[in-house]
Parts: C-alpha cells; structure tokens; sequence
C-alpha cells in the first residue's frame, strides 16, 4: 500500500497520532509544545474523530499540574488519555508522572523537549526537562526526525498498553517540534493494523468503576511501602522487549524499522558515539560520511532511554569498539557525568564489556548549534591518548576550558541539495510563504524538502529567518544552513542591507534576491559597500524585485509573501515557471479560499504582477558604495554591551566565549537604548503651535519613544537648529522654563497611538493635530540629534513634581524604555507608568509570559536607571509562582527594614538621637519625604563607614532597606487567573504591602492567544473556538470579599486619570494592592492603533466597568468601592464587533454568536446591577459613596 | 370587498404593500412574521460587495496578522478553516426565505465592481430569487467625473446585469439625478423592469466635541414621501416601467398616495421596524375601509390616477409647486 506524503512539523507529526489514539486529552499551552495541544483541540472543535470513530474530548486546564492531574483522573476512570507539554510544564506534572507510573497506567505524554529556566528562561530545545523526569517510573522515548515524531507516537501508544508502563515520547523543541519536513503518513488503517484493541479494553475495564469498585491511592507504612514499590519490577523488566516488539511490529505495517539502539557505522567500529534526539540524524549522517572515506566509526542513536536496556545497548555496540564519545543534551550541575554518559558507563560495567575508554560530554544547550563538525569533534576526541571527558562542543568554554576544537570548514551536504536562506520582518509573511513553498516542493515534486525557521526575540519588528533545503536526497540535516552554504539567499527587506550580514550565507556562484524600492538600474548604487564585496568576490547571480510597488497595486500592504515566493520559484527553478505558479496560485486557494474571493483575487494579481517586475541586475566589476553597514552599537556604548550585546544583536553570538558572561544571570538595566533598530516607517511630527502639553502622547507610548521635557529655557541654546521648542504651560513650570515633546526616531515603531490620543486639533483643518505621521527616512538623522539633545537635557527634581496629573506624571523619566514588545502594545504604558512612579524604589517580580519577555529577553532589556543610577530591580522567578515570588520580596525588606531599625536604636550615640529619631519616623508619603530618607540613610552610612563594629556593619549594610520600597509583582491574566490565581489569593490575604499589576489581554498573548478564565464570554480563542461559552471570572470582585485589599479595575484609554490615580493609591496603600489593567492586544484582531477607542468602548458597553475599591474609606465609615464609569450607554456588540475574535463566531456560527452575544450583554447588566449594589451599601456614618458618582 | 392585488415585475402581489430592504430578512422568523402580517413581497437586504470584499479582506488581515511573526506564537487566533461569510449567508438566506415562504422574495445587490454586479445577479438568481433589484448607490467626489458619464456607466451595467439574468430587474434610484425622466427611461431601455423610488442614503454628521465624523442611522417619516410621489407622479405614463414607491411609507394614506401616483407597490421598512408587522393589517384594513368608503373597487383602478398626467393642475407638481410653497412659508412668518 502506497502511504500518503505529508509535509508537517513534528509536533503536527506527533498530534497526528496521538488525536487519532486519545478519547480525553488535558492541555495547557507551553512553548514550543503549545501547537500539539493547539491542533489537538482545533481537531476535536472541527469534528475530527479518533480511530474508533468519536471525537476526542480536549480540555485547556489552568496549568501543567491541573493538566497532569485531570490526564490521572481520566486515565483511572480507564480513558484513552494523552498530554503534550514541555520544560516547566513538565516539571509541573511531575508529582501526578510518579502516581501513573506507580499504578502502572497506560498513557503517552508527548513533550517537545526544552530548556529548563535556571540563570534565565530559555524557550529552546534540549533536554532537560526530560532528564528531570527520568527518575519517575515513565519509560522516556525518544524520537530524532519529523518521521520518527510520528511513528515514536504510534510505537509509544502501542507499547503503554501491552507493558502498563507509562510512556513519554519526545523530540526536540524547536527543531524537531518546528521543523517542516516531507514525511510518510500512517494510515487510520494501518493504526488499526497496529493497535491491539484487547489491550485497549483492558485498560479501559482497570478503570475505576462503582460497578466494580477498588481502592487505589492507598497510604502505606514503613512494613510494606517498600515491597510494593517494587512489585512493579517485572512491567519494567519486560518493557524493552516489548518497546523492541512493537517496533518490530510496527516495520512489518509501515516498511520503517527502529531499533531500541540503532546503531549506524562501520562493522568495525572503534570510535562510537552515543547520541539521543535529533542529533542523532545528524551524528548518523556524518558517521556514514566518515565511513564512505574509510574512518572506522559509529553512531548508536539511543530510541528508549527508560527502561535503559544494558543487553540491548551492549548488543548494539559493534565487538570492535575501542572508544565511545557520548553526548548529553543536558546539564546536571556537580553530577558525576550527565545521564546519559552515567548510563552508558554503567551499561559497559554490567554488560561486561571491559576496557572500552569512554567520554562525555554536552552539546546543543537551548537548541545551541549542533552540527557535523560538532558530530566529527565528539569522535575524533577519542584519537587523542588523553582525551577530555565532561567536555563541551558548540561553545567557546575559556573558563573551564571544556571544549572541544571544531573544524568549521567540515561540511557534509550533499552538492544536490539545494539550500536557501531567507531574511523577512515578521509582519511582512515570509515565514508563512516559506511554509507554504515547502508543501509545494515537498507535495508536488519529487524532491525531498526541509524547512525551519528562526525568529529573533522581539515582537515588534522581528526578523525571521528561513532556511529551506530541498533535493533528490533525503533531508537529514537538523540544523541551520552553515556559512557560505546557501545557494540562494532572499532578502525580503531592503532596509536589513544596512545592519544584518546575511551575503555570509550565501555560497561562491549563488543566487541573491533582493526586494527593494530602487530598481535593476539604481541599485547597485543604493548597496552598502559589504554587499556589494560579497556579491563581486562570490560571484553571486543578482535579482532585484520592487515588491514594495507589487505589494501596494494589489492590495497586498506590508505582505510580501506572495510576492517573494513567486520570485523564488521564478529564479530558483525548481518547477517549471508555468507548473510553480500553477501551484502557488493552488496553495493560495487552499490557504485563503475559505477567507473569500477577494483575499484570493489580490493574491493572484500578486503573483501575476511579481514575473513583470522581477530583473537580474547586471553586476559591476567594481565596488563604488560609500555606505558601511552599522555597527550594532554605537562605540560609546558600554564595553558589556559594546562586546557582549552587540555581537548578540549582530547574530553572532554563538561564538562569545563563556568569560565573556555573567555567572549567575545577573544583567546592567537600561541597555535598548543602545540597539537602535529603526522599525518605522513614519514618526509623529510634533507641531508645537498646537500642542496644549497634555502629556497623554507620552502617557499611552508603548515604547516610551515619544516624550515630554519642562526644562529651562536657556539650555536651549545649545540645541540643534531643528530642535522644536516652545515656553512651558505648566503652572508650577512657567517662568523661564522650556517644553519640548521630542520623538526617538529610531527606536519608534510607527504605532500611531500618540496621534490618536493627541486631543489638540487645528480649528481650521481638524485632521491636523499637535502630533502628526509623517515619513521617517527623512528625519532619521535629525530627529536623532534632537533626541540625543533632548536627553541631554537634565530631568526636573521628581521632588518638585506633584504626578497626580497625567501631564505631571509625564515629566518623570521612563525607567522601561524601547521594550520588543508589540508595536501599539496595551499593556506596556501601564507598565511604563509605574516605572514613572515608582520605579526608582521599585523591585518587581514579572510573571513569566508577554511582559517577561518584552522585559527581559536579551539582547537588550528595557528596564532602566535614572540619573543617579536608581531604577527597577526586576525579575523573574517563573510562571505559576509570581505572587509568592514577589511576596518573598517584600518579606526580605520588611524583615531588613525591621532588622536596620533595631540595630539603628542601638547606634544613637554614634549616629546621635536626632538622625535616628529622623530616620525611624520619616514620613515617606512622597517624593521629597523619600528623598530625605535617602539623605538621612546616607549620613548614616557617612558615619559608620570606618566602623570595625560588626553590627555597624550590618547596619551599613541594611540600610537601605530604612528607604521605602516598593514591591510590583506584575503579569498577565495566564497568570493571574489561571496558573498562578492559588498563590496571587495567598498573597492578597497575607496581608502584606505588595502591589499587583494585572495586564490583562483576555488570553494568554505570549503563546498565541490561548483563551484563560479572563477571556469574555463570546470571545473566540485558542481553545476555545467555538467562543467561550462562560462569562470572564471578576478577579476584582473576589479580591474585595476581603475587605482589605486594595482593587482598582482600569483602562488607560477610558480614563488616564483614573489609572494614573489608581497605580497612585494602590501603591501609597499600606497592604496588597491589586490593580487589573485592560490590555488591548494584537490577539484581540483589530487595528492596535485604535487600542485607546476599544478601550472606551469597552467601558461605555459596560464589558469593563472601572473603580476603585480602597479599604481606607470603610475605616473612615464610608463605602470603599467608587465606581468609575457610567452606566452601559451602548451595547456589549458595539464594542465587541470591531474586533475579530467576537466577529469571527458571527462567521462560524452565527446563531451561537448571536446566543453567547446575548448572555454577554446580560452579564454586562448583572454585573453593573451588583456594583452598584455594592457601592451603594451602608459602611458605618454614611450613605456610602458609591454610584455612578464621580470624584 | 375591495381589490387589493396588484402587480410588480410581472409578479401577482395580494397587495401593493411590500417590505423594503431591511434587517427583517436577516431572520426567517421576522420574515415569516411579515408575511403572516400580510405583506405581499419582501425585499431582502441589500447584499453589499464592498462589505463583501472588505469582510474577506479584514478576516484574512486578521488571522493572518502577527502569524509567523514570533516564535513562541505562530497565529494569534484560531483559524476555523471554513467561514460563513457574507455571500454564502445571504445566499442561504434567499434559499431559506425563499423555502420559509409563499411571497415573493427580491433580493437586492450593492455592488461595486462590474464583474461583482454580474457574478452576484447571477448567484441571487440561482439560489432562488424570484427578482433583484439594484441599489445603485455611487457617490461621486472626483470634479473631474461628468454627470454624463455617471449615467453613462449606470445604464450600461443595468444591460450587463440585465443580460445575465432571467429573473425580472428592478433598480432603486437616488434623487439625485439632474433629469431623472430621461435616466429612468435609459435605464427602463436599458432592460429595468421595474424603477423603485428613492433610496435613502444616510449622510455623516458632526460631533462638534471630539470634532469628527460620525454616522448614525434615523427612520424615514411621513414627510419624505413627498420626493418619491411626485417623480412617480412625473414619470407615471411617460416611462414605461413598474415603479415602486419608497421612503416615508407609514400609514395607509402613504400607501395610497403612492399608488394614486402610479406606483405598483409602496414599500415600506421604517415603519415596519419601528412599530413592528402588526402595523401591515391594520393598513390594509384602512386601505379596504378608505377604498369602500371613496367607492375604489381595486388598486389597479387607483394606480397612476393623480399622475402628472391625470391631475387637473399638471403644473402643481412642477416648479410652481416649490413656488407656491415658499410663499406659504412667507406667510406664515
């Protein structure tokens, strides 16, 4: 039977399977696991069935932990049960991995293996997470490629049933999970043919029943606990040679045969190296080069790491053996040798294979490089007589010197392959395009096709990476195209020519592809002088496609996948110019028919109007640019980020030595404002005439790119000449000062948010305001100036600024500045604000997700200093712990406050009683109360700075803490809904002074818009296709059941001043403080510029009532909650309908839509009804304060 | 017993009262209610290709923005697979009333695009329309475009939608026309089976507090009938075609002033939305009891029968009319 071809990810490949063998699957998303549970759910929404013949029931839980105990709960109820996580997640499930395994349960738990975050987070593939697990009783099998993805699936599921012994199938995130790869598909048939439906039964009838009642969880004592832990020994013991049947098995269905250990090489091998996941493909591909010129070596891909097999493994290792290298794919910090390389010595020990030398080592931390050179190093180290073992490859380790010595220039691809690179923005589809050229290559031809994709870190402006390799061979190569190895390279932005070298890729006589504004003519002219180099020196072919022009005349915008992939398959050749577009137009139907005629139709003209506008470029002999490629950072900046981060942002990273980093994760604040990444296209143009100095321009910028000064006047006679500037209209500011708003140029992302906001119109042409958009390019430079001018100038006193006002508020410094986060972003003014506020006494515990990532992902992180070197101390801990996180935080500067003040009583001599009389009752209310603390405390360091007295010391070393603090513990509504809503409740009635700033988009944003326990009834989600059919939980209304927590609801769009308010009082409130923040989100499906306007909608329909609710007014007898916005004046469907995720379930179920509409609005009015209610209540002497009033 | 039956695009109406575009056929509910009421037709809402291409193009916009762009989410929202987007909807809304109901069903079309007016005819024709009507609606900004040329093309595409249909043609006009007689016999040449007078088109106004323009819709009112009858009254007889009376049908009255002016039918939407169906018995009632008590034994026998043509003062219904009219308002100053 010929078996269909499909061209699909791992974790596509993976799911595949699993949905087709599940009857309850439990999900919770986690990077990059979170699209196994993404299709899985999408599947059973569509109506896809299972194998025997019903549709899988899925379900989203509030975390990894709530999954893993409903996948138990379902499993001893006796169902079909599966899970798909990663790292973290993984780690969540942990206790409930120990319960299945001890009751021998039968599941697959598919995992997309990833870093574990330790000194910081890492989103990429390794193994760590699954090492953390080996230790649970689950059998850990492990698949290399997007084929092995599929069918370890299939052999895993068949496995549990016969052996009872629980399975974890895994395969390495973010390159097998997001490889796109042309692979054979098992039929339902063939499934059939596989499963044993006896087993099947037997699991279900192990299930828990009344009709046959057991007892399973029992508690035991020290007389048999023992015993029975090991009862379960012989499932163990048989489990290899069932896996080894299974596999057996599964060869005769599907022609594909696996080994526990495959082993791959010379029979005679007498260098092997021992390898797991998909460095495996490549250690096995560089083996069999090897052996082809005559090196006797071997590779033994291990399949099933538990149950390790000692017979199984010494019998895959040829008799000739002499040496092995093994490599880990892990870190176990102070072990004798990392797990597998333990395992591989143990096996030789008790295999009785003596006198074989073996080494150890790590490779491919956080998905770092692994490649055939790495693959080549690892075994040569066994020629050495004194080999390193414990050793590193893939990094320069000068610290502890334990890498090994790569040779670059060793490459094994086949000549037939073809490799192409491509460069795009983010926004601009080239990814998707990419995707979809692969289908093509891989479906309709008979080439073999691999693509994967690399994404920088940020979220706005982010520059992707494609690297596709197509050819007559079978695609083995899990790793990125190499230096000089590209045969075409694309580059589907213009404006990258200028910081991003990516002519390194491209291979001598290869083809470039540029997309630029300047024609075949104009544009060898327009090439930085690198460029043009690379192309004369490698004799590249040169094509030149003005897809902007393309892109504008049919309606494309800012897309140019269509366009950049018709360009590719016209240069490329890959099929018959006629057959590719054929095919593209094919795909195009597929992909977007369903959207309608007339995202279809301008598609088509794209593709038409790319040939006509496609030219090879005749290439001068001579190099004629005066343009340089920037440098990633200026010189000035400093040396860490000049020889660190720079080379960071420059993609070289890979090749810092480990000297060059911090030991323990420790970074300097303030470093975006060195990587100037000139995403926009247009700026605000500020016109002074106009601007009434309002500040909500500076309020509401995402990025804190656009800003306003009140600064004395006489500085500006150093500006620049355009330097825009007018007298200041600021009551306490007006004599002799200056007020400028001035934009960064270059860190602005073109959101426009600024000029929605602006309120000052022209009297006589409206459409002109304080803030207009004009074209970048043209004031690049000397809006650069101008802002380098502009922060030259020195910020007012924050003591003589009252910031109750938004204008006011605005002239403290933004201590979060230029963050990745999206362009037009809602959550980070808020985050921003508090940075204003507090931020130079803050330390904040940022929840992982959207705000962790924006805040701390490197290259560069956006928190920030002010003049004198203060600013947040931020970080972050985890997901699910934040609350507690920041708890802790405020525990150990309660407890230092406490400690520093006793201390202080005993230092009255020294320090005389003034000073500490002063500094025990300072009043710190604010700013100048702050201010005079700080000096206080530094008189009292100046005093006991030459003090041999040890609790002087202490007390120096205290004092600090004596200066208020202020604790944030800030993240999204993932967090604080759902994963981490048990420890945000604890920590809102401890009672303590923390302050909690909940950014709430509705979904889980950072992993693509799964729906949470705040998402709206109505709302169409990731896991929640069909709209959500219950309302959003009112975090707020349960945070004041407890009388003595501080809640405020907001949304900056609706009214700054009420948030401006609310951060204020939240923070100056002596307990927990919970502010909920409205966060419009690109995962909303509107236009993000008209974030502000949604905002007010969404109040006006009453979808988002704001208050104050502040337990200071109940001790004064009057009522604490303050309702802040009117009564609903328009209903829920105005404001919902202008965003496509209520819109999109008017589309795929109107009478559904239509229902849940209904029920949103009814909740709208409930929930105003008990507001008002609440507000209106009796608190002591007053008639409460409630009502719709206004303060 | 008087005869209320009339005819409209060669199709036998019971009465001339007939349900002009509104939301009411979005519902089969609502249209079933219209019919039980006793409305003789019902005009569908109009199918709008703009709205059409900008729901596909904003979808697509959508689940496609921000996808691919960040490698910890490749999409942002859910893509369903398969939409129910504007055309399939009212498509199956044509099928639907068509199945749901004994009345003839009209559908109307919007269109903006030559080959969207032809294709769209064409497919509200298949799924069952007993007749279209075209909302011609083109606002015309550029100085440079001529009235002619306007026209020129309006009549044009009413041939081209004419010759890719079978079922009858009406097409609903704006006011606005410099010579309306001459356009309406263009287009009646042209293949319009039917001209249905006026469309109401809803004009912008301004917030003067946040300075911009906003849009809001307001129900017609008796007053408006006005227009309408007395361009029916102009062309009655002088261009011949069905005409259908619209905007400002309330009441009986409305609808007998209409065919009085030679309308074969009054349509009526506001009225119908703001009071509900209940309202069509109770005209028809009038209508019989206003028929008997003025000894009309038919509606045939009333339409066109204060035409331009059939009035003793032709002249009242031209500019002496807007004369007289003015003077009254000075006097009453």
């Amino acid at each position: 039977m010929k078996q269909p071809i499909i061209t699909i990810d791992g974790n596509e490949a993976a799911t595949s399977v699993a949905h087709r063998l599940s009857e309850v699957i439990a999900i919770y998303p986690i990077t990059p696991s979170s699209t196994m549970g993404e299709f899985a759910d999408e599947w059973s929404a569509k109506g896809r069935k299972n194998l025997w013949g019903t549709v899988p029931l899925v379900i989203e839980m509030q975390s990894e932990g709530g999954a893993a105990g409903a996948v138990h709960g379902a499993l001893q109820t006796g169902a079909l049960t599966t899970t798909f996580t990663a790292s973290q997640g993984l780690l969540l499930m942990i206790p409930n991995m120990y319960k299945i395994a001890g009751e021998l349960t039968s599941t697959v738990f598919h995992v997309a293996a990833r870093a574990i975050a330790a000194h910081a987070l890492s989103i990429y593939g390794d193994h760590q997470d699954v090492m953390a697990v080996r230790q649970t009783g689950f059998a850990l099998f492990s698949s290399g490629s997007v084929q092995e993805a599929h069918d370890f699936a299939a052999i895993s599921q068949m496995a549990t049933l016969k052996s009872r012994v629980p399975f974890l199938h895994f395969f390495d995130g973010f390159r097998t999970s997001h490889e796109v790869t042309k692979i054979y598909q098992i039929t339902d048939e063939e499934l059939r043919l596989l499963l044993d439906e006896e087993l099947v039964r037997a699991h279900r009838a192990r299930g828990l029943s009344p009709e046959h009642p057991v007892l399973r969880g029992s508690a035991q004592n020290p007389d048999v606990y023992f015993q029975m832990r090991e009862a379960a020994n012989p499932y163990y013991t048989a489990t290899p040679g069932i896996v080894q049947e299974m596999m057996d098995k599964f060869a005769q269905v599907t022609g594909r045969h696996y080994n526990l250990f495959d082993y791959v090489g010379h029979a005679e091998a007498e260098r092997v190296v021992v390898v797991m996941g998909s460095g495996g493909e490549t250690a096995e591909e560089t083996v069999k080069y090897l052996v082809e010129r005559g090196e006797k070596v071997g590779v033994v891909r291990v399949r099933l790491y538990r149950p390790f097999s000692f017979e199984h493994f010494v019998k895959a290792l040829p008799k000739s053996v002499k040496g092995i290298s093994v490599l880990d794919r892990t870190k176990e910090p102070g072990a004798s040798g990392e797990p597998l390389y333990l395992d591989v010595v143990n096996a030789l020990v008790e295999g009785n294979r003596p006198g074989i030398k073996v080494i150890g080592g790590r490779y491919g931390l956080s998905s770092k490089e692994f490649t055939p050179a790495m693959a080549k190093a690892a075994l040569d180290e066994l020629k050495k007589s004194n080999p390193k073992t414990h050793f590193t490859v893939g990094i320069n380790d000068d610290v502890a010197h334990t890498s090994l010595e790569v040779d670059a220039s060793f490459k094994i691809e086949p000549e037939e392959t073809v490799r192409c690179v491509f460069f795009g923005l983010g926004s601009d589809g080239t990814v998707g395009a990419n995707k979809n050229s692969i289908k093509i290559i891989g479906e309709e031809t008979e080439n073999y096709a691999q693509g994967y994709f690399y994404y920088d870190s940020k979220k706005s402006g982010t520059v992707t990476m494609s690297h596709l390799r197509f050819g007559p061979h079978p695609v083995r190569a899990p790793y990125l195209i190499e230096m000089n190895e590209a045969t075409f390279v694309a580059c589907h932005q213009y404006t990258f020519l200028e910081r991003v070298d990516m002519l390194k890729y491209a291979k001598p006589g290869g083809t470039f592809l540029l997309n630029s504004l300047y024609g075949p003519n104009e544009i060898w002219d327009n090439l930085p002088v690198e460029v043009q180099k690379d192309i004369i020196e490698k004799k590249l072919k040169f094509y030149v496609i003005n897809g902007y022009d393309v892109a504008e005349k049919t309606g494309m915008g800012g897309r140019m996948n269509t366009i950049m992939q018709t360009a590719f398959f016209a240069i490329s050749g890959v099929l018959p110019r006629e057959q590719a577009i054929a095919e593209i137009k094919h795909a195009i139907e597929k992909t977007y028919g369903k959207r309608g005629e007339a995202v279809v139709k301008k598609n088509f003209e794209a593709v038409d109007a790319t040939i006509e506008n496609l030219y090879e470029v005749k290439v001068p002999a001579e190099i004629n640019s005066k343009m340089t490629r920037r440098f990633p950072v200026p010189n000035e900046a400093p040396a860490f980020v000049r020889d660190v981060l720079g080379p960071i942002i420059n993609s070289d990273g890979d090749n810092i030595p480990v000297s060059a980093f911090p030991v323990d994760g420790t970074f300097p604040l303030g470093t975006t404002q060195w990587e100037k990444r000139n995403l926009a296209l247009e700026i605000p143009v500020w016109e002074k005439d106009l601007c009434i100095q309002c500040g909500k321009c500076a309020m509401v910028c995402p990025h804190a790119v656009i800003r306003h000064k009140v600064y004395d006047e006489k500085l500006v006679a150093g500006a620049p000449e355009t330097f825009k500037h007018m007298p200041s209209k600021f009551k306490e500011f007006s004599q002799g000062f200056a007020y400028t708003v001035q934009v960064a140029p270059e860190d602005c992302t073109g959101c426009t948010l600024c000029v929605e906001v602006c309120p000052a119109k022209d009297k006589s042409q409206v459409g002109r305001k304080a803030l207009n958009m004009a074209p970048q390019p043209a004031l690049r430079e000397q809006e650069a100036r101008n802002w380098d001018f502009f922060m030259s100038i020195p910020d007012l006193d924050r003591k003589l600024i009252n910031p109750s006002t938004i204008k006011n508020s605005q002239l403290l410094r933004p201590l979060f500045e230029f963050s990745g986060a999206c362009a037009g972003c809602g959550e980070t003014p808020y985050v921003k604000l508090v940075s204003q506020l507090f931020g130079d006494r803050a330390i904040i515990a940022n929840a992982t997700g959207c705000s962790s990532i924006y805040g701390g992902n490197l290259p560069t992180t956006p928190w920030a200093v002010d003049s004198n070197g203060r600013g947040p101390a931020w970080s972050n801990s985890l997901f699910e712990d934040n609350a507690e996180f920041g708890l802790g935080m405020r525990l150990t500067i309660d407890k230092q406050n406490e400690y520093a003040r006793e201390l202080l009583a005993q230092f009255e001599k020294e320090l005389g009683a003034d000073l500490v009389s002063a500094i025990l009752n300072a009043n710190q209310a604010d700013e100048a109360g702050i201010e005079a603390q700080r000096e206080r405390v530094a008189q009292l360091k100046d005093k006991l700075a030459k003090s041999s007295d040890s609790r002087a010391k202490d007390l120096v070393s205290l004092a600090d803490s004596l200066v208020k603090k202020s604790v944030w513990i800030m993240g999204g509504d993932g967090w604080a809904y759902d994963i981490g809503y048990g420890g945000l409740d604890h920590v809102l009635a401890s009672g303590r002074n923390v302050n909690i700033l909940v950014l709430d988009t509705e979904v889980y944003s950072n992993t693509g818009g799964q729906a949470s326990k705040s998402t709206p009834r109505a709302a169409v989600a990731k896991f929640a296709m069909g709209g959500k059919g219950l309302p959003k939980k009112d975090l707020g209304l349960i945070a004041m059941s407890y009388g003595y927590v501080y809640v405020a609801r907001v949304a900056m769009g609706a009214n700054d001043q009420q948030t401006l308010r609310a951060l204020l009082e939240a923070e100056s409130y002596d307990g927990p403080s919970l502010v909920i923040a409205y966060s419009h989100c690109i995962a909303h499906g509107y236009d993000m510029a008209k974030g502000l306007e949604q905002q007010k909608l969404a109040v006006q329909s009453g979808h988002w009532p704001m208050y104050r609710y502040d337990p200071r007014l109940a001790e004064q007898g009057q009522n604490p909650l303050i309702i802040e916005s009117k009564e609903p004046s328009i209903p829920i469907s105005q404001y919902a309908y202008n965003e496509t995720r209520y819109k999109m379930l008017t589309q795929i179920d109107e009478d559904r839509a239509e229902e849940l509409m209904k029920e949103a609005q009814h909740d709208a009015k409930s929930r105003w009804t008990l507001y008002q209610q609440m507000a209106a209540m009796h608190y002591g002497n007053e008639n409460g304060n409630g009502g719709d009033k206004k303060e | 017993m008087t005869d209320l039956s009339t005819t409209y695009l060669g199709l036998e109406l019971q009465n001339p009262l007939v349900a002009s575009a509104s939301p009411l056929s979005k519902k089969l509910d609502s249209a079933r209610k219209l019919e039980d009421a006793g409305v003789a037709a019902i005009v569908m809402y109009s199918l709008f290709e703009e709205q059409v291409i900008h729901e596909s193009l904003e979808l697509d916009h959508y689940l496609t923005s921000g996808s691919d762009a960040f490698r910890e989410a490749m999409s942002y929202l859910p893509d369903a697979g398969t939409y129910s987007l504007t055309p399939d909807k009212y498509l199956g809304q044509v099928t639907a009333l068509k199945n749901a109901l004994k009345i003839p069903v009209i559908g109307s079309l919007n269109g903006v695009s030559k080959g969207g007016w032809t294709r769209y005819a064409r497919r509200i024709q298949d799924a069952g329309a007993d007749a279209l009507e075209l909302n011609l609606y083109f606002m015309v900004t550029d100085p440079n475009m001529k009235s002619e040329d306007v026209e020129s093309a309006q009549v044009e595409l009413v041939a081209e939608v004419k010759s890719a249909i079978t079922i009858p043609l009406a097409v609903k006009l704006s006011p606005y026309i410099t010579s309306l007689p001459n356009f309406a016999t263009r287009l009646v040449q042209a293949g319009a089976d039917g001209l249905v007078l006026f469309n109401r088109f809803y004009q912008p106004d301004f917030d003067l507090y946040e300075m911009e323009i906003i849009h809001s819709l307001e129900l017609s009112s008796s007053a408006e009938i006005r227009l309408p009858l007395q361009w029916i009254s102009i062309l009655y007889g002088k261009v011949n075609t069905d005409f259908a009376l619209t905007s400002g049908v309330h009441t009986a009255k409305d609808a007998l002033k209409s065919m009085m002016a030679g309308a074969k039918v009054a349509m009526m939407a506001s009225e119908l939305l703001h009071n509900g169906e209940r309202v069509v018995a109770s005209m028809l009632s009038e209508m019989s009891w206003w028929m008997e008590t003025h000894e009309y034994e038919s509606i045939k026998q009333m339409q066109g029968s204060m035409c331009q043509k059939s009035v003793s003062e032709p002249a009242a219904l031209e500019r002496a009319n807007y004369m007289k009219v003015l003077s009254s308002w000075r006097d009453l100053v």
